[in-house]
């Protein structure tokens, strides 16, 4: 920890650069984002295993690139973040300096976005055996069923939007959502409404996703929208090939494959 | 009772599908009268929340359809969408959206028969279904709600 300290002072004092994002002490016993300007204040940053805010979704804020350069604490779903970012072009090399955190808690240098890859190729995505069965047990319902499930479940959402605040990859400035002409999802809280509303967050992350969990940690009211994401990597891994960020190819949903197959088209 | 009469939208694009249901009508075949054929410039375009608004609105079956592989006006936007509705069709199923009542097909300008069968299976397999019931309970529960 005081190596990240000790970075993060040296990065403020010699102006390379002007703010530095971290994890610091919250409210009771929860840990909080941080955003440090002066050196002085370094000594606020701390890491361990309640750090879990995916603190990439702060790069494209525009509250913080007002701020000036960043300096990020990264452990490894925050990498992944921000390579997701730099292959969807809203990051460069140059915009910010990656302190990545490793499993142990060792401070790791990153010089490029490659660096970033080269390092997450040994901590692929993986969905946990336990979602793996939820998700097979949710598919094996009949539809009607199924379907009475999900309204259930997602019945006590309240559109508040937290989900899409938490995830570094929904930053659109302006979402579907909220677009009133025409208004594609009610703004109440309704039961379709809900639905529209799951049904397009989750198809807009479909494919580039990497599965941080911060919408699910996110959801005030503990509403399991991560298992429609989880799902859709799996099925991003059956039909087009392994998933995860990567320097230089495409989104699966901006790229195709001529011979892409698929048995449901007459 | 009367029988069921399925409603079915059918969201096509301009260069291939829309000319082949257009051939449909000059060759002067019969077809099942249940489907709204919605134009779209391309496949491509055809945006999933569409999808969601038909069923919303009260459609009992959806069908879309392009043009094959290799043949878009703009060489790749049936590429795209395949791959998109490939991802959807996997969130509706996971959802219990029932993806039975979602035709997809190519037919081409040339293809006025095959359109005429795609419509006409899809009524017959969507007359089987019954009404999509489940779908519009919850697109009008606050309706229902009100009525008791
Ligand atoms: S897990 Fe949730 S927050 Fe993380 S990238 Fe996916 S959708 Fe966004
Ligand atoms: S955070 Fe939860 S309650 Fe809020 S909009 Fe997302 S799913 Fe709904």
């Amino acid at each position: 920890m005081n190596e990240l300290i000790q970075k993060a002072k040296s990065l403020l004092e010699s102006d390379t650069v002007q703010v530095v994002i971290g994890y610091g002490k919250g409210s009771a016993d929860k840990t909080r984002a941080i955003f440090l300007t002066k050196p002085e204040d370094c000594d606020q940053l701390l890491f361990d295993s309640r750090c879990v805010q995916n603190l990439a979704v702060y790069l494209t804020k525009h509250e913080i690139k007002h701020l000036g350069k960043p300096a990020i604490v990264a452990p490894i779903p925050v990498l992944r973040s921000i390579l997701q970012l730099a292959v969807e072009n809203q990051l460069k090399e140059s915009d910010l300096v990656i302190l990545g955190v490793s499993p142990e808690s060792k401070l790791i240098e990153f010089d490029s976005f490659g660096a970033i890859e080269l390092f997450l190729n040994a901590y692929k995505i993986q969905i946990d055996e336990k979602y793996k069965a939820t998700i097979d047990k949710i598919k094996a319902m009949p539809v009607s069923e199924r379907f009475a499930f999900w309204i259930k479940e997602l019945e006590p959402c309240f559109k508040c939007y937290a989900c899409r605040a938490a995830c570094p990859l929904c930053y659109c400035p302006k979402c579907t959502v909220e677009n009133n002409q025409p208004q594609w999802i009610p703004a109440a809280s309704h039961l379709l409404g809900n639905l529209e509303w799951h049904v397009m967050r989750a198809m807009h992350l479909a494919g580039r996703c990497t599965d941080c969990e911060a919408c699910y940690n996110a959801c005030p009211m503990g509403i399991p929208i991560h298992l429609l994401t989880k799902s859709m990597l799996q099925d991003v891994e059956e039909h087009f090939g392994p998933y995860g960020p990567s320097v230089g190819k495409r989104n699966t949903l901006s790229s195709f494959n001529p011979d892409d197959k698929e048995s449901f088209i007459r | 009772m009367t029988e069921f009469e399925p409603k079915i939208v059918a969201f096509v694009c301009n260069w291939c599908t829309y000319a082949g249901a257009d051939l449909t009508g000059t060759s002067r075949i019969k077809y099942a009268q249940n489907v709204k054929i919605i134009r779209f410039p391309c496949t491509g375009r055809i945006d999933f929340m569409l999808l969601l608004k038909a069923f919303g609105e009260g459609a009992d079956g959806i069908i879309v359809s392009g043009c094959h592989p290799n043949d878009c006006h703009y060489t790749s936007g049936n590429f795209h969408a395949r791959r998109r509705w490939i991802m959807f069709r996997g969130l509706l199923d996971l959802l219990g959206i029932d993806v039975r009542r979602i035709q997809y097909s190519w037919v081409s300008a040339a293809e006025g028969a095959k359109w005429a069968d795609v419509v006409n299976t899809t009524v017959t397999a969507i007359r089987e279904l019954g009404p999509y019931t489940d779908y519009a309970k919850v697109a009008n529960y606050l309706e229902k709600e009100a009525n008791v």
